[in-house]
């Protein structure tokens, strides 16, 4: 075993880990920073991003707007003084990254170029054709290569946070390349670990989005925030769940039902325009409406029987068609790409067929707007973390945005605070990663002849949470979910697996990764069911009335010895008094 | 239609076994399926212990690069239906160290991608109050094609002259070098020229142009390389001509 | 610590995928070029006497030199050709923001190429 000490030292090689490491190494040259990932960095799921990032930066925008479109978009769950950090420091970090490399798409003229996206009233989301994410990702690790005091661990899987003296001091991972277990030392941690899609059976989430971060933070004693809403994107491919982006929309796409009606207009998102209108698409209306809003209105054409029916679901069709080769070539190319690659597709000529898909956790560990936690030395930024400034619902592009502006900011105040505690003693790092070393080889590398096994207790966890926490929920279905995952997790319990050996042992990650599945179920569902109205992304058939009164509150699940506790905790309005959300009205 | 085919699949388990060996897999695979969907079928229902790398199955993290009948592929983007041999072989990609089964060590390029300096380099720093470097469609077009490398590694897996000496700085840091260069705002073309001109830099290329082929992103890293070894050559030739006015 | 495994390229590797094959021949066939100089050598080195030119001329029109000038020329203008082919990747032209079809490059310099041939082979016959 060898021990490693850091000042900072960062979970996750994403969007917002990298944020947070280049902001620590250029601006704090002598604070040592450690990143640690489970893949290479720019394997990160930010790569897959693909509409754009927001920020204000057209003469006609304003601040104000953007925070208002971002407020009402998240049903007023959102804490409104974060969100006025997000769109001040937006238009700073995204030309942070052009001044670093970032391709960005540009007017004729060389100056940044904007397009429309959901829920947004005007043009300001920054992109770079349709691989915004890709290009966010590799300009920020390649511009981290720059700096050699970013100490990185690649493949590395954080099995816990050592916790002493009532504060976060390390990490104990496993190289899985060797599939020993070290000790990681650190005076503040930052987790950016992303979200948790894949607890879904159906999703636009890569293979590793298993919540890993989340369930670090939930084990040690850190709630987890607002985890009932979980957003469905509208626009997924069947079969894959490969996502089509929103910019699709944005340049003009419409949404089809088999009937040929632009069915949304049924879902008080406002009247169509003709796609030849000049003033087609029409901001906050129609195909330009929120996610949530979006996704819900398929769930209603599917139960009304006019959704087309495929051997992988029902769908409806997205139209590009009128927007021409050429310009599809030039803003979206990659949903071309796509399309042809795994529907077989040609979207020039033909409408896509798409569905709804599991696509981000607006809810995470619970933090304030510095990313801090209520653990002393620990913080998180991006997806797994929730600030909160997606409430019960995200907009589209503001969470490229979240990553950056919350990464760089989590690690300034990481830094103050690292200076502030004596680093970790080498006894506690060892005792911690030995112990570590002892559970696993107690439980899961333990062969006790059971049949269990990771992708059956997995398989199970997605159908269940599916069933109970989709799009629409009621409050019977939740508890049979409820109960169905405290099942599963007595079989994690006894789960050993077949694979004992130590060199990169795939099945043991995928182990790893199914106990942090399970936590951050577990917290979806009884958010889930506590939560006994309707916002946003979560909609209660038996409860289908928002509840300001009650439930304009944030919730907070503990984890307990069996189920979670779930308490709540204000939402910090600011200057916009929650009121009705309005799309397409004029 | 679900149909039957078998999966050769290369197979080493260091710490039980000194050889790798090839291990059979019947599988009955839809038309949709890519050669990733099979080999994730097998580890979720036939064999946990094969292991590979995988994580967003739409072609853009790079991460599930295999050989397959013998050609490197991405294999979230290789469909089972087009190919009609009686069994297809899965082995990793060739050139690297392989650590256990499909899973190769690709740290040789970790430590090779960062003397490129594949980053903006400017004589100044901007401030960011004076807002973006303008940048037209037209000059961002000249480095677009070289900025879309996944790091997957295909083209060192195909390029032999990497295969025989991996000194070489090889295919997708060159064309990260000749990305950066390209780019109207970049000024680091001298600063990167000592590790690209350098003896295993751009002059080992011999144009076999593999690397090019078998790109799944279509970035082109073999004209990349000839257009770094025209432009530093040119640069040579006019600092012989007119000294000190070199880039 | 894990052992890794290494496989070097065996010395066959050439053989192994026909494209690898297609770029050794192109590499020997510039063995063929070179080859030619020594008969150019002799040329110059003859070209000193009547007696010893009208060995070389001799020669020339001797069968072996056809047949090897016919192997040559067709080794050198495949050789040429790979170079032809290869103009594209190094000359990218652009029109603002699309680039000039690489087809037309390779084209152009084929012409090219073919009409400087032509030329040459002009003014040495006639």
């Amino acid at each position: 075993m060898e021990t490693f000490q850091h000042d900072v030292l960062i979970v996750g090689g994403g969007g917002a880990g990298l944020r947070a490491a280049i902001a620590i190494a250029r601006d704090h040259p002598d604070v040592g920073v450690g990143v640690i990932s489970k893949v290479y960095p720019m394997r990160s799921h930010t790569v897959a991003a693909e509409g754009g990032a927001a920020a204000v930066i057209s003469p006609t925008d304003s601040l104000d707007d953007h925070a208002y479109d971002t407020i009402s978009g998240s049903d007023w769950l959102a804490d409104q003084d974060a969100v006025e950090i997000l769109v001040e420091n937006a238009s700073k970090e995204l030309l942070q990254l052009e001044h670093w490399g970032c391709p960005w798409s540009r007017e004729p003229d060389g100056r940044i170029s904007v397009r429309p996206f959901g829920g947004m009233k005007l043009e300001r989301t920054w992109y770079a054709a349709d691989k915004t994410g890709f290009h966010l990702l590799h300009t920020l690790f390649q511009t981290s290569l720059k700096y050699d005091a970013i100490n990185r661990y690649d493949e590395w899987f954080v099995t816990s946070l050592i916790v002493a003296d009532g504060r976060c001091q390390g990490v104990t991972a496993i190289e899985i390349r060797t599939g020993e277990m070290h000790p990681i030392g650190a005076r503040s941690v930052i987790l950016c670990t992303g979200g948790a899609g894949r607890v879904y059976p159906f999703t636009t989430n890569g293979n590793i989005k298993t919540g890993d971060g989340m369930a670090l933070a939930y084990r040690a004693g850190v709630p987890l925030k607002d985890m009932e809403f979980v957003q469905y994107h509208p626009t997924g491919l069947p079969g894959t769940g490969i996502l089509i982006t929103e910019a699709a929309r944005g340049e003009g796409g419409i949404l089809v039902n088999k009937e040929g009606r632009r069915y949304l207009q049924n879902y008080d998102l406002g009247q169509p325009l003709d796609i030849n209108d000049p003033n087609h698409p029409q901001k906050q209306t129609m195909e330009l409406g929120p996610r949530d809003r979006l996704s819900q209105a398929f769930i209603k054409e599917r139960e009304a029987g006019r959704t087309f029916e495929g051997p992988d679901g029902d769908y409806v069709h997205l139209d590009i068609r009128h927007l021409g080769e050429r310009e599809i070539d030039r803003k979206i190319p990659m949903v071309r790409e796509l399309a042809v690659r795994y529907v077989g597709i040609d979207p020039v000529h033909k409408p896509i067929p798409v569905r709804t898909v599991v696509h981000y956790m607006m809810g995470g560990i619970d933090t304030d707007t510095n990313g801090a936690t209520s653990l002393p030395g620990l913080f998180a930024a991006g997806e797994c973390a929730c600030v909160s400034v997606n409430g019960a619902n995200r907009l589209g592009s503001n969470s490229l945005t979240e990553i950056l502006v919350f990464g760089a900011r989590a690690a300034s105040v990481a830094v103050d605070q690292a200076g502030q505690v004596p680093p970790p003693s080498n006894q506690l790092l060892t005792t911690s990663a030995r112990s570590q070393e002892m559970k696993l080889k107690a439980t899961l590398l333990h062969p006790n002849g059971g049949s269990d096994t990771v992708s059956g207790i997995r398989t199970a966890l997605q159908e269940t949470l599916e069933e109970g926490a989709g799009i629409f929920r009621d409050g019977a279905t939740l508890e049979r979910t409820c109960a169905s995952i405290a099942q599963l997790q007595d079989r994690y319990e006894k789960l050993s697996l077949v694979d004992t050996s130590r060199t990169f042992n795939t099945d043991l990650v995928a182990a790893l990764e199914l106990g942090a599945m399970l936590e951050i179920g577990e917290a979806i569902a009884h958010s889930a069911l506590a939560r006994t109205e309707s916002r946003g992304s979560h909609q209660r058939t038996d409860h289908p009335d928002r509840d300001d009164d009650g439930f304009l509150r944030h919730s907070l699940a503990f984890r307990g010895e069996g189920d979670p506790t779930i308490e709540y905790k204000e939402v910090t309005v600011t200057r916009w008094p929650p009121s009705e959300r309005v799309y397409g009205r004029a | 239609m679900p149909e039957q085919t078998v999966l050769e699949v290369y197979r080493y388990l260091p710490d039980e076994e000194t050889e790798p060996r090839f291990q059979s897999y019947e599988i009955t695979y839809r038309d949709s399926w890519v050669v990733l969907d099979a080999l994730d079928h097998i580890k979720t229902e036939i064999d946990p212990t094969l292991s590979f790398r995988w994580s967003c199955r739409m072609g853009v993290c790079g991460s599930c690069g295999m050989t397959v009948n013998g050609e490197p592929k991405l294999t979230c983007e290789t469909f089972i239906r087009d190919y009609n041999t009686e069994t297809i072989k899965i082995e990793p990609l060739a050139h690297f160290p392989v650590i256990r089964d499909l899973v190769i060590n690709m740290q040789d390029f970790m430590e090779k991608l960062p003397t490129v300096s594949p980053w903006l380099i400017t004589d100044e720093d901007k401030p960011l109050e004076a807002g973006e470097y303008l940048q037209t469609p037209a000059q961002m077009a000249r480095y677009k094609r070289f900025s879309m490398c996944i790091n997957c590694m295909l083209c060192y897996s195909a390029c032999p002259v990497y295969g025989l000496n991996s000194l070489f700085t090889g295919p997708a840091a060159l064309a990260l070098a000749e990305r950066y260069n390209l780019d109207s705002r970049d000024e680091g073309t001298q600063e990167r020229s000592d590790v690209v001109t350098a003896h295993d830099g751009i002059w080992r290329c011999t144009y076999v142009g593999e690397c090019t082929k078998v790109c799944p992103k279509d970035v082109d890293p073999a004209g990349a390389i000839q257009m770094l070894k025209l432009s530093y050559a040119l640069d040579w030739a006019k600092s012989l001509v007119l000294p000190g006015r070199g880039r | 610590m894990s052992r890794e495994l290494t496989h070097p390229l065996p010395r066959s590797w050439w053989l192994k995928r026909p494209p690898y094959f297609r770029f050794m021949m192109r590499e020997l066939t510039s063995v063929a070029v070179f080859a030619y100089t020594p008969l150019l050598i002799w040329a110059l080195w003859s070209a000193a006497d009547a007696a010893s030119f009208s060995v070389f001329y001799e020669f020339l029109r001797g069968p072996l030199s056809v047949w090897l000038h016919v192997v040559v020329l067709v080794l050198a203008v495949y050789h040429t050709g790979t170079w032809i082919a290869l103009t594209p990747s190094v000359l990218v032209l652009w029109r603002n923001d699309e680039q000039v079809d690489p087809n037309l490059i390779t084209g152009t310099t084929a012409m090219l190429f073919l009409s400087v041939s032509v030329g040459v082979v002009w003014l040495v016959l006639v």
